[in-house]
């Protein structure tokens, strides 16, 4: 059983570090230029139906 | 299966009428009773309306969607709307007048209070969000609504909830958890409709016939799957006795409030921020005609504020038991959300890149557009409020229920007025809306009503904390306590006004699309709204 400091101490580090790496996947996903045909048609969707 | 589907639910139905009644008889307290009786006739009545509905709902070429379970959340929403914002009138007017309280327990302040927040944000935005849910996922997704009796069980059984929330609070059944009063049993039924919600929505995502997941669908499932964890985990409580409404809550003290913020502030974060940002995604592209200015910047949108919204709840904790640490990590998660809060904004509102000229022509448009503004600016202010030397002067005041209005009225009303306005001639197969002219009279009556309530309560919160902090130059406190409720009374005059223009606006609303869904269209009007000359390129 981990105690309260380092529960807190593993967040303020490991938890930092392990959100800007999620952030930065995020923006690799978001800007890979393989994405940008399924993004753009994806962005039409809501004009498609009836 | 369709055989299956039918014995089950009705075996849910009879246990259900069972459970009702064993609870009515053995109920310890009069809330409970009722609640047993109210959940005996809601299953008899789901019977009744099983075998009254056997032969319907079914796809046909003509409509390919299940749409009379949106058209039934349609009609919920606008009748729980006004019924929400009604009682908050008539709270803000006992506030300006204490005699309204009528010396009743059951009209006393305190318990219409939670019955005005569950109704606008339970009742309103709830049925809002099923209705646009369902809607949205079928025709994004491009595939019927999963389940026969289903989606029928998460509408009614979501009614049945919003009616045992509301008689609880008026007959002084409480947890006291704010916009979580609910007793456990009542929980426990929310639990069990937002399961099947939950399900209803996943499979119907599964079956898609489109290779993406629409975005809309992203903001939604995250809105049900993050709604059922906090829900769990805050009312986690142990009930006195089986047969009666008392409960105590599991947690205690510092952590209790903690678990309390951490779900009430997500309730704003994830029912009224990701589930109405699903409901923008849709309906607004929809209404301009243009694809959403950068999908890219929806995904970052996403998913940031997903990952900063849960752990902003302790800046509703600042300068109280709770770590100083903590508070700070609050505020600054608060802060971060700035960046969902502006990429929202900018994708809303640059949608409209090359259609601008709807703004003008089109009230519908404008509702949207000025829901997605009001999202920007009190999403800008939350964080700013958040900021614990500014909290030190907000806090406690009625600064913050002002923010709250410009969030719940500016943002999460009129996206929903808008999504309504575009529903309802969709549902009900009409060419148009009844009147455009009276959307353009429901937005102006409307927005003057949400000014009037924010800019009272700035000058009223502000000048109350102001008030609270101001020491005599022998260090005593300059002024009492009733001498702070004096002086705003004038402002809760102006914000009773500004409410009373907000129902105004939304009994207009209510007529125009009684009369859109019945099929009438108001004569003296032109086909298309009046459009200015155009201009020449």
């Amino acid at each position: 059983m981990m105690s309260y400091e380092e529960i807190r101490s593993a967040a303020g580090s490991y938890g930092l570090i392990y959100f800007i790496l999620m952030f930065i996947g995020v923006l690799i996903y978001a800007l890979w230029p393989g994405n940008r045909k399924k993004f753009d048609d994806a962005a039409r969707i809501p004009l498609e139906e009836d | 299966m369709p055989a299956i589907s039918n014995a089950l639910w009705s075996l849910f139905m009879v246990g259900g009428t069972a459970l009702g009644a064993t609870l009515a008889i053995n109920a310890a307290d009069p809330g409970y009773l009722v609640h047993g009786v109210l959940l005996g006739a809601f299953c008899v009545l789901g019977l009744v309306f099983m075998y009254a509905r056997r032969g319907a709902d079914v796809a046909t070429d003509a409509s390919p969607y299940n749409d009379s379970v949106v058209r039934a959340a349609v009609i919920a929403c606008t009748f729980w709307g006004i019924t929400g914002f009604l009682v908050g009138l008539v709270i803000a007017l006992q506030l300006a007048f204490p005699a309204l309280n009528l010396d009743l327990p059951w009209t006393s302040f305190g318990r219409l209070r939670p019955l005005h927040t569950s109704a606008v944000i339970f009742a309103f935005g709830g049925n809002a969000l099923i209705a646009c849910s369902f809607f949205i996922v079928q025709r994004t997704c491009r595939v019927r609504l999963a389940g026969r009796w289903a989606p029928w069980f998460v509408f009614w059984g979501y009614q049945l909830f919003i009616v045992l929330a509301a008689t609880g609070y008026v007959l002084g059944v409480t947890q006291s958890k704010e916009y979580a009063e609910p007793e456990w049993y009542v929980d426990l039924w929310l639990t069990i409709v937002w399961v099947v919600y939950l399900l209803v929505f996943l499979v119907t995502v599964m079956r898609r016939r489109e290779p993406h997941i629409y975005v809309a669908n992203w903001f939604f499932l995250a809105f049900i799957i993050t709604v059922a964890m906090l829900h769990v985990v805050n009312n986690l409580a142990v009930p006195v006795s089986f047969f009666g409404a008392k409960s105590y809550v599991v947690f205690a003290g510092v952590q209790d409030a903690m678990i309390q913020w951490w779900y009430a502030h997500n309730a704003v974060g994830f029912f009224l921020t990701a589930g109405f940002l699903g409901i923008m995604y849709y309906f607004v592209p929809k209404r301009a005609e243009r694809p959403i200015y950068s999908y890219r910047l929806s995904v970052v949108h996403f998913w940031s504020l997903i990952f900063l919204y849960i752990w902003a709840g302790p800046h509703h904790l600042h300068y109280t038991a709770l770590p100083d640490w903590a508070q700070t990590l609050g505020m600054t998660f608060s802060i971060m959300l700035w960046m969902p809060s502006w990429g929202g904004m900018i994708n809303g509102l640059m949608t409209l890149s090359g259609a601008w000229d709807k703004l003008r022509t089109d009230p519908v448009m404008r509702m949207l557009v000025v829901s997605v503004a009001f999202y920007g600016m009190s999403t800008f202010e939350g964080p700013v409020m958040s900021i614990k030397a500014v909290n030190a002067l907000s806090h406690y005041t009625d600064w913050t229920i002002g923010h709250v209005h410009s969030g719940a009225l500016g943002w999460v009303a009129f996206v929903s007025f808008g999504a309504l306005y575009m529903l309802v001639p969709s549902l009900w197969k009409r060419e148009r809306l009844y009147s455009l002219r009276m959307v353009e009279w429901h937005f102006w009556i409307a927005t003057i009503g949400i000014l009037l309530y924010i800019t009272a309560m700035w000058v009223s919160g502000i000048m109350q904390g102001l008030m609270w902090r101001a020491y005599d130059n022998l260090g005593f406190l300059e002024y009492s306590f009733v001498e702070t409720v004096e002086a705003m009374h004038p402002y809760y005059m102006i914000r009773a006004l500004g409410g009373a223009l907000f129902l105004t606006g939304a009994l207009i609303m209510v007529y125009n699309l009684w009369r859109t869904a019945r099929g009438d269209v108001r004569i003296a009007e032109p086909e298309v709204p009046p459009n200015i000359a155009p201009v020449m390129a």
